[in-house]
């Protein structure tokens, strides 16, 4: 039965299984870009295995109609922590051994190397990510927002404001402009009462806001100027900074930080080529190349002895990251095991309440 | 007498039954040529929309993942408190899930009914295997939520494959914890409004369709030959332009900082900090709709238009009725083929938009599709499924009062 009702992914999916040896599933964009550069590229040069990067708007869903159909054409999936958890637990991915990662290379044992919550049974980290917001400095002179609550403050500062269509993130990011410490936000949101909070917070400034959905479409609405700030994921704000000199500055107070996983689908084509490109990219090496192309954080704590320096040569990436200490002040670790709950009923109430007008 | 009369062919048979079966063979040989198409039809139609259907009532993810469990609820008639024997299936079932590492799965199927409980299954599944007797006690320590009445109605709405639940969560209902159904909280109700909205915005759209097409149409018809074809060329051309490029161009044209705000800044009509919203709500999807699906509504007025003879019309003049008279009683009724056809034709394809509400829609002029869209993304198919059964159900109903009303017959479409 799913078989057939899955045939045209599969039949997609055949069209760009070319003969690569590891076909690797990522975002797109800037990101993407990192993940080739840095990944894909350094590998085949140095195991001579060709290495093929396929985009997706978001990886879990093609891969899980891929393993429903028993016609998996990728091995490699760069995955979102809660959907890498929520997958492995409905077995669409492979448990990864991890006594095949390689030690740090200060020679740290692996399981110490890697940060807390990084390697879990069927993922590996490659980086931690964060939702932030920024703003057009030339739309402020006198001087840009600083904190989430200046975000809801439209009288302080006026224009429109890009969110993220979804409830994920947004609800967090609302309670903590609301004035909810970090550490309470998931407690907050587990009440009906704090979700309402969340919702009230986002009513304040519902007729300003400018909704989106793909991770490039921020940096873009921004330099269309049709929002002076914008939720977005600090990656493509850096990369629209740094590599294309726009006006944009991100404000890190409220950022929400998770992992990126690569997770390896249950019956990819070239399971052994696979668990070695992932070996390598999450290998200190691999995240550091990785880092030099996107302001992602490493997850291994030697990947952060030696400064990390931007491909350009001379941008520091240590102020750019998620996870330096200065960005850290007022931040969250997404919850996966709030959402892979609260998923589902949190976005009908999302939905709602956005289609209510 | 009657066999004299009986005509035969030159072999001596019936002639009847000689052309009877040469008609035969000729149909045989002609349904032939038709296979292909039948084919193609049964593999690209028929079969995805019966899955479809069959999808929205059948989800096994915890059917086939509790066994034990499964069978104590059919042994069991609703009400039955759960006994030690219902705790010990359920931890069976969860040992089992543990290993084949199905308990998201199933937890997942639950969790459609009721919220928070996938969790439940996930974490008590990795706890299963040290579980002893008296189970309900092991259970209700890994988490006091095993006792929840909703928890147990859920699994057993859960407890068979073919189910109605998806049909109750796309009509805003949700189960009690005596399994009765209950309506969602205010603030959760999404699916009837989006579907009434969905119909109404597509019936407005229709209606400025016709309004904006009807002229054109109109003048197409009655304009010599060479201007008419330039029309009609200006009338195709967008048709033939690709969506994404069409929508796309609206966008340009339609937001904040696009062409016609900067032009109506300009010209003095809106001042530079009250530029009109007209994208990214449903204002937008209504603009952009109706642009795309004008040509639908043209064409077939076009064809009908074409061929009404201009006499009738000046007979009636001459008959001495006004111009309005002769348009509402000689012209109009004659039109009515084209205009059902058009109309059917573009409510029925507004119905079940999708690309352009995503694109230009914003927050309040998303349409159903949009979430069903949302929830094939989510790998929630069954609703997916069951919502887009509804929107079938929805446009047979309206395709069925049309061929009441008017009549399918009488349908021209160019």
């Amino acid at each position: 039965m799913k078989k057939t009702l899955i045939l045209s992914t599969a039949l997609v999916g055949l069209a760009f299984s070319a003969q690569a040896d590891v076909t690797v599933m990522s975002w797109g964009g800037a990101y993407g870009a990192a993940q080739s550069e840095g990944h894909l590229k350094p590998f085949t040069a140095a195991t001579g295995i060709a290495t093929v990067m396929v985009d997706s708007d978001n990886p879990a869903t093609p891969i899980k109609a891929m393993v429903e159909a028993n016609n998996v054409t990728i091995d490699v999936a760069s995955l979102e922590y809660a959907d890498a958890i929520r997958l492995c637990d409905e077995g669409v991915l492979e448990p990864i051994d991890a006594s095949i990662l390689p030690p740090g290379a200060d020679g740290t044992p692996a399981a110490e190397d890697f940060l807390a919550g990084a390697v879990t049974e069927c993922g590996v980290s490659t980086d931690i990510w964060a939702t932030v917001f920024a703003y057009d400095t030339t739309k402020f002179p006198d001087g840009g927002p600083v904190t989430a609550a200046d975000f809801f403050d439209t009288t302080k500062f006026p224009g429109k404001r890009g969110l993220k269509k979804g409830a994920k993130a947004v609800l967090e990011f609302a309670l903590m402009a609301d004035g909810v410490a970090p550490a309470d936000v998931y407690a907050t949101l587990g009440t009906p009462e704090g979700v309402d909070r969340a919702f009230a917070k986002l009513d304040s400034i519902k007729a300003d806001i400018v909704w989106w959905e793909a991770g490039a479409q921020p940096p873009q609405l921004l330099a269309d100027g049709e929002v002076v700030m914008s939720m977005a994921y600090n990656g493509r704000i850096f990369a629209a900074q740094v590599a294309e000199g726009k006006p944009f500055q991100i404000v890190w107070d409220g950022q929400i930080y998770e992992n990126e996983m690569y997770a390896i689908p249950k019956g990819a084509p070239n399971m052994e080529e696979a668990k070695q490109f992932i070996a390598y990219a999450t290998s200190t090496e691999g995240l550091r190349q990785q880092a030099q192309w996107i302001s992602y954080g490493p997850a291994r704590k030697s990947a952060l002895i030696d400064p990390l320096v931007f491909n350009d040569g001379k941008t520091e990436m240590a102020a750019h990251l998620p996870t330096a200490p200065e960005n850290m002040k007022n931040a969250l670790e997404s919850s996966w095991e709030f959402w892979v709950d609260r998923d589902a009923e949190l976005n009908e109430r999302f939905n709602a309440w956005l289609a209510a007008g | 007498m009657a066999d004299s009369a009986l005509l035969t062919t030159a072999d001596g048979r019936p002639l009847a039954q000689a052309l009877a079966e040469a008609q035969g063979r000729a149909r045989r040989r002609a349904f032939w040529l038709v296979v292909p198409l039948l084919l193609f039809v049964l593999v690209s139609f028929i079969l995805p929309i019966g899955q479809m259907l069959h999808r929205s009532v059948h989800h096994d993810g915890f059917s086939a993942n509790a066994p034990a469990v499964s069978a104590w609820f059919a042994a069991n008639p609703p009400g039955t408190q759960p006994d030690e024997a219902a705790f010990a299936a359920l931890a069976q079932d969860l040992r089992a899930m543990q290993a084949n590492r199905t308990a998201g799965e199933a937890g997942t199927r639950v969790n459609y009914v009721l919220p928070e409980s996938r969790s439940l299954f996930t974490k008590t599944a990795r706890s299963a295997k040290d579980m002893t007797p008296p189970f309900k006690a092991a259970l209700l320590a890994a988490d006091p939520k095993w006792d929840d009445p909703r928890v147990w109605a859920a699994m057993r709405s859960s407890s068979s494959a073919y189910t109605a639940d998806f049909y109750m969560v796309a009509l805003d209902f949700e189960r009690g914890p005596d399994g009765s159904l209950e309506r969602v909280p205010e603030n959760r109700q999404i699916y009837v409004y989006l579907f009434v909205k969905t119909f109404v915005l597509s019936g407005l759209i229709t209606l400025i369709c016709l309004l904006i097409g009807f002229p054109v149409a109109h003048l197409l018809a009655t304009l010599p030959m060479a201007r008419a074809n330039l029309l009609m060329i200006l009338v195709l051309l967008p048709f033939w332009t690709s969506l994404l490029v069409r929508t796309t161009s609206w966008m340009a044209l339609l937001q904040g900082e696009g062409v016609i705000n900067d032009l109506l800044v300009w010209i003095g009509v809106i001042a530079g900090d009250g530029r009109l919203r007209m994208i990214n709500n449903q204002t937008g999807t209504i603009i952009v709709m109706t642009h795309i699906l004008l040509p639908f509504m043209i064409l077939p007025l076009y064809s009908v238009m074409r061929v009404i003879p201009p006499s009738y019309a000046r007979a009636a003049r001459s008959l001495g009725a006004t111009s309005w008279t002769t348009f509402r009683r000689v012209y109009l009724p004659q039109t009515l083929p084209g205009i059902g056809a058009g109309s059917l034709l573009v409510f029925i394809l507004a119905v079940g938009y999708y690309i352009t509400p995503a694109l230009v829609g914003g927050a309040d002029g998303q349409l159903i599709s949009n979430l069903i869209d949302f929830h094939m993304d989510k790998s929630n198919w069954s609703l997916a499924a069951a919502l887009s059964a509804m929107l079938l159900v929805g446009v047979l109903i309206l395709y069925w009062l049309y061929e009441r009303l008017v009549g399918i017959d009488r349908l021209k479409l160019g």
